[in-house]
Order: structure tokens, then C-alpha cells, then sequence
């Protein structure tokens, strides 16, 4: 179970998680959705621990991440989840095999001489062969996605975290990627957090929807709940209005890029 | 105007020195992970291969001629005084060892394999790679940082040595080819006066660029922000920042080996 309590993150001054609570229950998936530089992916990076919270706490099985301090706890606390990042984070100087297998390297005791028969295990749950060799400058977007996902659970975590599983693939492809997310949940029975704004793939993924407006949470429901939510921000979300009370206010606070990254930048290099 | 221009100094003093912090930091967490982890050699390998190997013809060409050039000057200065080339091996000899060996070949391979490695963890830090080091149980000063560091500790002093020889030998050229010296005066104006220390003089003093390059490199690497625009910010700033700190330190190292005798 992940339990965030009063989590709080700024960058320079400019607040970006205001008070998260949410509860993601063991076995679920839990969708959160809200505009651009809502502070989704942040949030994801706190429960990781890529980044600190100044404030609140975030427990998973009773660890709190903001209470870890050394390099060797913050690692200890970090092999129950795998990370699908946005843009799949594949390593350009290794081939797809050893992408594949490079957490096991670091978070388990395989031999090496399994590693191989493991890439190709976790890239057939993925629906690929025949690439291990392949670099990842010789994928599609869509097979970057799933050889990302086969990466994230090599090591067999028991917590998935997606950041934008489907964004810039085709609506086939995303659709591709939401049966497997699904597919893996029942097969690996993980607890599962996915940031996204895509709507359609939050309502085919997710057991919860957890909708987040200015760093904080509007509203945590069923899909079903969610379709019909009497919340303005939330309606106008998911019908994707133009006209309501987010637009402007999401333009007015939406961090700048270059802000949020060099805030991740600095806290990266005091991090070291 | 007097308060913006004091404003904007105070700006650059702070951030400088919450850059010279993080690099602190930076050097801590290597020596750290050097003294707590496996070393990962296979990197180790693949660096010393991209910042050795890849950087030889360029560190060959810029010596043998800067080799050349000393050469030609000294004869032409001792023939204008003396009305003959005396000394040409001598300070051509002392002149790469000691000095132009060990500079030239750092200022090459900061220009040619440092630039190379801001560039390409600038790279991987602004596509999530970086991050994505963390989230599969490393740690990026570990998996990328030390190998680039030993690396250059083992390729930059070897690349001096050749340096030294590839220098030695265009001074030759001309010495022989040009000036006329006959071989045997030219090898005996080096050796007949060199000593082991002068070798180490210069061969310590690799030591030292190689650990400032590596590790300025890698920390504007790793600092990079802002997209393409800013891998190739950092790229330049790893550049001018590592040339200008080899020539810096090139001074400093000088005279901690002059205070110690080692001249």
C-alpha cells in the first residue's frame, strides 16, 4: 500500500504538490489525471523518491521515504518499484537486451547467465522478440513503450509507476500499451500508479482516478464515479472543455519547463 | 544602476558557489562509491577505448607539430645570437616533458573526449536516463562518473608520454632535416641532460589535469537543464571551464613540485 500524507514540493519558491493525500490500495491501479504541469509527475517522482518532499510523508509497506536518509536505504526502498518513464528513458549505448536486464544487475542476485533468457522472457509479456540486439535508436516509439515496460519489471517489483504510458503513440499503439498494462496487473498482481491525460486510457486502466488541480487532489473515484462527477474542475477535465474554471488558472500556474527541470537539477546534484 | 550591478554580482557569486558545492559534493559521493562498490570496469574499458584510443591521432598531430614549431624557433633564435643551432634537443626535450607534453595532451583531450562526455550525459540527463539510473538500483556517479574518472587517470598520463615522444621526434625533423644537426647531438643535448625528475614533473602533473578534466566534464554533464539548447551549453561551458582549470592548475601544481624539489 502507498500512503501519501500532506505532501508538499516546491521548486524555487513555486509550489507544485500543495497537500497530496491519496491511499493506493494493494492490487489497484490507480489513475491520476489533471493538466500540464499540475504536479502529476512530480508526484510520481516523490513516491520513487527521485525527488524530496518538503513536507508530508509517503509510505509504502511502512517505509517512509522522507525519512530515509542514506544512499543504501533510499536503494533499498526503491526495489519494490519499477518506473516506466515518459519518453522510455532507454540507455542510446546498450542494446535491448541488456536495457532489459540492467536493474538485475543492481537489485537482485540472478547470474548473469540468466540474464539473457530473462530479457527475452520479459520482452515476449510485452509482446516483442527478436529485438534483444537491436539499439534503441533502431525502435518505434511504441516498441521504446514495452521495451521500457519489460525493463520496469525485470526485477519483479511489487509497485509499477507509469508517467504518460501513452503519450505520442498512435491510438492504436496506445490502445496496444493500455491491454498490457492491464495484462500485467493481472498477471503480476502489482499495485500500479499511472499519470496521464489521456482519458480514454485512464478509463480503461484504472481501478481509481485520482484528479489533480494546482498540486492538489480534487477528487479520488471509480471511473464510473468520475464520468459523471459533479466537480466543475473535474467535469471539465474529462470532457475536455475549453470554457471553465481551469484554463486560465492552469495557465496562470503552470511552472515553467525549464523551472521544474532545474529545480530537479539542483536537487539531483545536492541529492550527490 | 549601482544596485543592479551589485545585485547582479551577488547573483554570480551565489550561484558560483552553490556550483563549487555541488562539485564538492559530486568528488565526495565518487570517492564514496569508488572505496564502497565494485568498480564497473567494463566501463572503465569502454571509456578508456573512446578517451585514449579515439583521442591518439589528435594528440599525435598537435604535438608532433608543436614539436616542430619549437624546433624551429630555437634554432632560428640560436642561429640569429650564435650564428649556429646550439641546444635545439635541449629545450625542445625539456619543453614537451616538462611542459608542453602534459598541457597540449590535456587541452586536446578536453576539447576532444570531455567535450564528448558533457555532451553525452547532458544527453542523458535531459531524456530521464540519469533518473532512470536511480529507479533500476544505481547510482549515476557510480555507473558513469568513475569509470570516466579512472579512465582518464590511466589514458591522459599515457597520452602525455606519447605526447612527449611525438613532440621530441618533430623537433627532430626539423633538427636534422632544416637545421642540419646531426642526430647524435640532438639526442645527446636531450639526454645528456635530463633527468628523472624532469620526467616526473610533467608525468604528475597529467595526474592532476586528468582528475580536473574528468571530473569538470562530468559534473556539467550531469548539471545539464533545458533540452538540446542546454547539452550544448553545458558542452561548451565543460570545454572552456576544464582548458581554462588545466591551465590554472598547470601553475599550481608547478610550484607545489618546485616546493618539493621535483623539477
Amino acid at each position: 500500500m502507498i500512503d501519501a500524507v500532506g505532501v508538499r514540493k516546491s521548486f524555487r519558491h513555486r509550489p507544485v504538490l500543495r497537500g497530496i493525500d491519496i491511499i493506493v490500495e494493494e492490487g489497484e491501479t490507480l489513475a491520476i489525471i489533471g493538466g500540464s504541469g499540475c504536479g502529476k509527475s512530480t508526484f510520481l517522482k516523490c513516491v520513487i523518491g527521485l525527488l524530496r518532499p518538503d513536507e508530508g510523508s509517503i509510505t509504502v509497506d511502512g517505509m517512509d521515504i522522507t525519512k530515509l536518509a542514506t544512499e543504501a536505504e533510499i536503494a533499498q526502498y526503491r526495489r519494490r518499484f519499477g518506473y516506466l518513464f515518459q519518453e522510455a528513458a532507454l540507455f542510446d549505448s546498450l542494446p535491448v537486451w541488456e536495457n532489459v536486464t540492467f536493474g538485475l544487475k543492481y537489485l537482485t542476485d540472478t547470474p548473469r547467465s540468466r540474464f539473457r533468457s530473462i530479457a527475452g522472457d520479459k520482452l515476449a509479456l510485452v509482446g516483442l522478440k527478436d529485438i534483444e540486439d537491436l539499439r534503441p535508436s533502431e525502435l518505434s516509439g511504441g516498441m521504446k513503450k514495452r521495451v521500457a515496460l519489460a525493463r520496469a519489471i525485470a526485477a519483479e517489483p511489487s509497485y509499477i509507476l507509469y508517467d504518460e504510458p501513452t503519450t505520442g503513440l498512435d491510438p492504436i499503439m496506445s490502445d496496444v500499451i493500455n491491454d498490457l498494462i492491464i495484462d500485467l496487473q493481472k498477471k503480476l498482481k502489482v499495485t500500479s500508479i499511472v499519470v496521464t491525460h489521456d482519458m480514454r486510457s485512464a478509463y480503461k486502466i484504472a481501478s481509481r482516478m485520482a484528479m489533480l488541480h494546482e498540486g492538489k487532489v480534487l477528487q479520488v473515484a471509480h471511473p464510473e464515479v468520475i464520468k459523471i462527477s459533479t466537480n466543475a474542475h473535474v467535469r471539465q477535465f474529462v470532457d475536455g472543455l475549453s470554457e471553465g474554471p481551469i484554463k486560465m488558472k492552469i495557465k496562470e500556474y503552470e511552472p515553467p519547463e525549464d523551472e521544474e527541470e532545474q529545480g530537479r537539477a539542483d536537487e539531483t546534484a545536492r541529492r550527490r | 544602476m549601482i544596485g543592479a550591478f551589485f545585485g547582479a554580482g551577488g547573483r554570480w557569486f551565489l550561484e558560483t558557489a552553490e556550483s563549487a558545492g555541488q562539485f564538492a559534493l559530486m568528488v565526495r559521493s565518487a570517492a564514496f562509491w569508488f572505496l564502497r562498490s565494485r568498480v564497473e570496469w567494463r566501463q572503465v574499458l569502454i571509456q578508456m577505448l573512446r578517451i585514449g584510443v579515439e583521442s591518439t591521432p589528435v594528440v599525435t598531430m598537435t604535438t608532433l607539430f608543436t614539436g616542430m614549431v619549437l624546433a624551429l624557433q630555437t634554432g632560428a633564435s640560436s642561429n640569429a645570437l650564435l650564428n649556429e643551432p646550439f641546444f635545439v634537443g635541449t629545450v625542445v626535450g625539456f619543453s614537451m616533458v616538462m611542459e608542453l607534453g602534459p598541457v597540449m595532451s590535456a587541452l586536446v583531450v578536453s576539447g576532444r573526449a570531455g567535450a564528448a562526455i558533457a555532451a553525452e550525459l547532458g544527453t542523458m540527463k535531459v531524456t530521464d536516463q540519469i533518473d532512470a539510473l536511480y529507479t533500476l538500483g544505481t547510482d549515476p556517479v557510480r555507473y558513469l562518473v568513475i569509470p570516466r574518472v579512472l579512465a582518464f587517470v590511466v589514458t591522459l598520463p599515457i597520452l602525455k608520454i606519447m605526447a612527449d615522444f611525438t613532440g621530441i621526434f618533430g623537433g627532430w625533423v626539423v633538427a636534422y632535416f632544416k637545421l642540419g644537426i646531426p642526430t647524435n647531438t640532438y639526442w645527446h643535448d636531450i639526454f645528456d641532460y635530463m633527468e628523472v625528475d624532469n620526467f616526473m614533473h610533467g608525468f604528475l602533473k597529467s595526474f592532476v589535469f586528468a582528475f580536473a578534466i574528468s571530473f569538470i566534464c562530468c559534473f556539467k554533464g550531469l548539471t545539464t537543464s533545458g533540452g538540446a539548447e542546454g547539452v550544448g551549453k553545458s558542452t561548451t561551458a565543460a570545454v572552456v571551464v576544464s582548458m581554462t582549470a588545466v591551465l590554472i592548475l598547470d601553475y599550481f601544481a608547478t610550484a607545489v613540485l618546485v616546493a618539493l624539489g621535483i623539477t
